[in-house]
């Protein structure tokens, strides 16, 4: 999951509107303020945010949002601070009320569902992991972990258990009987994590989960979140503010600003085709090399290139390719299965490269 | 490809990822300074001219109309309150319940329980019980100390009366903890019910005590019942407050998490918030008995039972050492229960580890008034590593069971042994002879008439100096201005200082003073609060200065400060006595050392909340120290100055119409022979109402102020 290329299937599957999608979400709102129901479906809805609050006090939290996730995709939300991030996931379970707009969990419309229906989502079908943990300084870690669990009420021994095991999985057997606080960081997301976990639910939802962590820790935590996905293979909806580990984890991306929806794509389309100058802008850092397929860089086959030439997937990443596109003199043969798509050169390949180190 | 529901590409002409800037409005010129010295220049003028006419006041003995009305009032009350459905029926009501658990309280502890000479329980017995408790809740060095200060109470020959004070505080807090913690968390959950009450909590925490004894006891008539009534009011704001702050400090994050984990409202406060605010509802009950303790021995005024009284007849007689032994074991009380509800909360944090959250930066100054009101916990534990409970819950409570046994054993041998059963005097245990009560009496009797002889004329001197340059000026300018003149003076200052809206709070609070007749004793009591606020201003700037540029300074003096934090104001009485005689300078000094100790923290904190970037920069541009002080970190600090100021007000005023029982005059000693003078009830009273009203209007204007230095 780290690379679309990797899984190329995944990438069909998780296309919007395949059937049975993990999680539905189609015409959400999210205004904050007293009459926010007024201003839904007047002209005032779709005026600039400032406008709006100038206007009304109203502020636009999220604004006409639909997409779906697929099962088992991992789907990375990311916007810069104030785009409307966190008031997206929180919608999803309903944390925070949405204004207008459906969210379906496998099917079941969690907009509208009464509150003990709601409460029993909350325990079983989804769980949240945020940013400054939310860990309870009077429990040990172990309780922590148990505490949702203890909270639909299950046994005490089924749930001591549970919570072993999933403190085992995060990698912090030996520090159950520890209090949070006495925890770095990153251990007590790794708690929050393993509360997550720890309810066996159908999606997994991250709020900007390591912003707060130390870069190291960060690059730690990512893998672990990936080994995790390879291992209980959960849906999972990540929210970051931070390019690069969207990249990382993502394999869908949505693009926010402004509460709406600037751009929906994979990694490589993502960087290859912003949609507009707000997403150039976010990708122009992005080592190009790293995400970009040859499907990006290729030419249309001219026809000219010689029958034993190599055969590359087009769907394979430019820096991984580049090795056997420089070593060969003359173009390359990319394919799509066995069909060829276009020709590659060392010309194409330099010019991402070579692109790179210009910045 | 992968396309979704990607709406098209807005047009580029807004700016990509761009700060905003927010609205800014331009400030404005105020000419504070200007101002304030114009209206002093009109004043003075007008003063001179004007001097001695109009100036209401009023008689020691002489009433006015409104007076004679609240006694008619009184009278009625007494004569038909029993049938009435309030008075009879409602307080009625609330005073039977109140008065027979006391009595049985006290059948129990502390007087004999007939047929019995003695209590059901001796001394011995109630030492055992309370070593007991002390040390399941808050662990062994406080039960020492709470053996060794009720042993005193009895070696000092004044068991009853302590046993007294206790109970009244005990039961006082008892019930403010039955109505305090609910309403702490339905104003935490509700913000409705916040919005009704927090300003009804406000205007509490603005009253002295002084102002609440007339109105309860025409309600309750006098005795324990109204000590017990008014120690409640006065102990429930800040159990309250700090409930509720304690409740809504939990952080956001956690709630999300966990109503993200399908919490319903119940568990949620069950298993989230309560256990997260037990630190800070254990700290609310300190703060709570300390107000209580406060209270109970103000009661005495009242006829309230316990310790107050034997301060009160001292006081009465100017009998000092009298005075001391009695005000010393209030001191042992205050200590004894301040630390061993500090323990408990320190503990509550190591075993149930719910940690208050740190207030630092703009939060010390936000927390800086509740937390002030509320001595010490803010550094009480900063810097402590962490305990960890050794046992097992039912581990601590089973051994805790088994020390209950030789408690029982002491219960029993307290009811059959008469040396167990009423504390010994000299006479029967002879040992006691040097160290009991009259001993101790004669030693300070003794101690101060010698003290007094060697620094009378210093004392004196300064006294009458003191007297004569500053009290009576400033009070003639106050008091003998025309009270139209004094009136739009005052209207003008709390105008430029904080805007109409303290002047309009003003004006009402104006009008009630001059409506109850005490237009006179109000201005010199307002006198009396405006110097020593201004000595507590420059003793706590130096104070505070000192403590927040050095942590080896605050280190000294912080204790100190906490020790005066928590002596009862009433004890202040007796040293400034002692030293100073009767007068209203002596009420002067004692709002002095009642007074400093807050302000001097919150100076103390503001000036170590200066960003220590700022400072860094200053010393790179070549500040001196003294250009730091002035220049940079007082200025920085000029909100904590203002809020050291508005705290620094409503203690002054409060210990300052305390200070009526020692010759301080005015408003206080209005109250106070309101109780011992029939006639004059209604006039007493209506002086809780001028108290009430001032201490309303100073608090309005100093805030208000400190809300425009803020900005
Ligand atoms: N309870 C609220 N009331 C009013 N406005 C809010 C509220 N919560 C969030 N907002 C606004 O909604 C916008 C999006 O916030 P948020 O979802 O927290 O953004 P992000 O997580 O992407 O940083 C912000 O402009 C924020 O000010
Ligand atoms: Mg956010």
């Amino acid at each position: 999951m780290t690379t679309t290329a990797s899984t190329p299937e995944k990438s069909e599957n998780s296309t919007a509107g395949s059937e049975s999608p993990a999680l539905h979400v189609e015409g959400l709102w999210k205004i904050f303020g007293p009459r926010a129901d007024k201003i839904i479906g007047t002209e005032q809805a779709h005026l600039p945010r400032k406008e709006l609050q100038e206007q009304t006090g109203h502020v636009v939290g999220i604004r006409d949002v639909s997409f779906d996730v697929a099962p088992g995709e991992v789907f990375v939300v990311m916007g810069l601070s104030g785009s409307g991030k966190s008031t997206l996931v929180r919608l999803l379970t309903r944390l925070i009320e949405p204004t207008a707009g459906t969210v379906e969990l496998y099917g079941e419309k969690i907009t509208g569902m009464d509150d003990s229906a709601l409460l029993d989502t909350r325990r079983r079908k989804v769980s949240m992991v945020f940013q400054h943990f939310g860990l309870l300084p009077h429990r040990k870690v172990v309780d922590n972990v148990a505490f949702g669990l203890e909270v639909r009420g299950e046994g005490k021994r089924q749930r001591r258990d549970r919570a072993q095991e999933m403190v085992d999985l995060v990698g912090l057997s030996g520090y159950e009987n520890n209090y949070p606080d006495q925890l770095s960081g990153g251990m007590q997301q790794r708690v929050g994590l393993a509360r997550a976990l720890a309810a066996d639910p159908e999606v997994l939802m991250f709020d900007e989960p390591f912003s707060a962590l130390d870069p190291l820790i960060r690059r730690d935590m990512q893998n672990e979140v990936i080994r995790l996905h390879e291992e209980v293979g959960k849906t999972m909806v990540f929210i970051t503010h931070d390019l690069a580990e969207a990249l990382k984890l993502g394999d869908r991306i949505l693009i926010m600003r402004d509460g709406e929806i600037v751009q929906i794509g994979t990694p490589d389309e993502v960087v290859g085709a912003p949609a507009d100058d707000y997403v150039r802008d976010f990708t122009s850092e992005v080592p190009k090399s790293h995400v970009l397929t040859l499907k990006w860089v290729m030419r249309p086959d001219t026809g000219d290139v010689s029958a034993d030439a190599p055969a590359l997937q087009q769907d394979q990443i430019v820096r991984d390719a580049a090795r056997i596109v420089l070593d060969h003199q003359g173009p390359c043969r990319v394919v799509d299965g066995d069909r060829v798509v276009g020709v590659v050169d060392d010309e194409d390949i330099l010019r991402v490269v070579v692109a790179e180190e210009a910045h | 490809m992968a396309t979704a529901t990607a709406p098209p590409p807005e047009a580029p002409d807004r700016p990509v990822s761009k700060e905003e800037q927010p609205y800014v409005e331009v400030g404005k010129k105020r000419h504070t300074g200007v101002k304030l010295l114009a209206v002093l220049a009109v004043w003075l003028v007008l003063y001179a001219i004007l001097k001695g006419h109009d100036t209401r006041s009023l008689g020691l003995q002489d009433t006015t109309g409104f007076h004679d009305w609240l006694n008619r009032v009184r009278d009625w009350v007494q004569l038909h309150g029993p049938d009435n459905w309030f008075f009879g029926g409602v307080l009625g009501f609330i005073g039977d319940v109140f008065n027979s658990v006391f009595a049985h309280l006290q059948k129990l502890f502390s007087i004999p329980a007939f047929p019995r000479p003695v209590p059901q329980i001796g001394w011995f017995g109630v030492v055992a019980i309370a070593a007991w408790i002390t040390w399941a809740v808050a662990g062994i060095r406080s039960t020492i100390l709470v053996t060794v200060s009720m042993l005193l109470f009895g070696i000092f020959g004044l068991w009853q009366d302590s046993i007294d004070l206790l109970l009244v505080t005990i039961l006082a807090v008892a019930v403010c903890f039955l109505i305090g913690l609910p309403t702490g968390i339905a104003m935490a959950r509700t913000r409705w019910v916040s919005t009704v009450v927090t300003p009804i909590l406000d205007i509490a925490q603005t009253l002295p005590p002084f102002a609440y004894l007339a109105p309860v006891a025409l309600g309750f008539g006098i005795g324990p019942t109204t000590a017990i009534v008014l120690t409640i009011i006065y102990a429930l704001p800040p159990l309250v407050r700090i409930t509720e702050y304690g409740i809504r400090a939990v952080p956001q994050t956690t709630i999300e998490a966990a109503r993200s984990l399908g919490l319903t409202k119940g568990q949620l406060l069950r298993q989230v918030q309560l256990p997260m605010a037990k630190r800070s509802i254990v700290v609310g009950i300190n703060q709570s008995m300390m107000a209580a303790l406060s209270m109970a021995t103000i009661a005495a005024l009242v006829n309230g039972p316990g310790l107050g009284k034997d301060v009160n007849a001292a006081l009465q007689i100017q009998n000092v050492g009298q005075a001391s032994v009695a005000g010393l074991l209030i001191v042992l009380m205050a200590i004894m229960l301040d630390r061993t509800t500090t323990a408990a909360s320190e503990r509550s944090e190591s075993q149930g580890r719910s940690g208050l959250v740190s207030v630092s930066g703009p939060g010390v100054l936000l927390m800086g008034v509740m937390v002030e009101k509320l001595p010490r916990w803010a550094t009480e534990d900063a810097g402590k590593g962490v305990r960890h409970p050794r046992l097992t819950g039912a581990g601590r409570w089973t051994i805790r069971a088994l020390w209950l046994v030789p408690v029982l054993v002491a219960v029993y041998l307290s009811r059959s042994q008469l040396d167990l059963a009423r504390f010994p005097d000299r006479t029967v245990w002879p040992f006691l002879e040097p160290i009991d009560g009259t001993s101790v009496t004669k030693l300070i009797n003794d101690f101060s008439s010698w003290f007094i002889d060697k620094v009378d004329t210093f004392t004196l001197a300064l006294k009458n100096d003191v007297t004569a340059w500053l009290i009576n000026p400033f009070q003639n300018l106050l008091a003998q201005s025309p009270w139209w003149v004094m009136g739009l003076v005052i209207l003008a200052l709390a105008y430029v200082l904080g805007g109409w809206r303290p002047a309009v709070t003003s004006a009402i609070c104006l009008a009630v003073i001059f409506g109850v007749g005490l237009w006179n004793d109000s201005m010199v009591t307002l006198a009396m609060t405006l110097i020593a606020t201004v000595l507590v201003m420059v003793v706590a700037v130096v104070l505070g200065v000192g403590m927040g540029r050095s942590r080896r300074t605050d280190t000294i003096i912080r204790p100190f400060l906490d020790a005066f934090q928590t002596i009862p104001p009433f004890v202040y009485l007796v040293p400034a006595l002692a030293l100073f005689g009767v007068g209203r300078f002596t009420a002067i000094m004692a709002a002095l050392a009642y007074a400093v100790p807050i302000a001097t923290k919150l100076v103390a904190d503001g000036i170590r909340g200066v960003a220590p970037t700022t400072v860094e920069a200053a010393r790179a541009s070549g500040s001196t120290t003294r250009q730091m002080i002035t220049k940079v970190q007082l200025p920085m600090a000029r909100e904590a100055l203002v809020l050291a100021t508005n705290q620094g007000l409503l203690y002054v005023l409060s210990m300052v119409v305390i200070g009526g029982l020692v010759g301080g005059g005015s408003l206080g000693y209005i109250v106070v022979s309101g109780f011992s003078q029939d006639q004059l009830f209604g006039k007493g009273l209506a002086a809780g109402i001028a108290i009430t009203a001032m201490g309303v209007m100073l608090d309005r204007i100093a805030r208000h102020a400190a809300a425009r230095t803020g900005r």
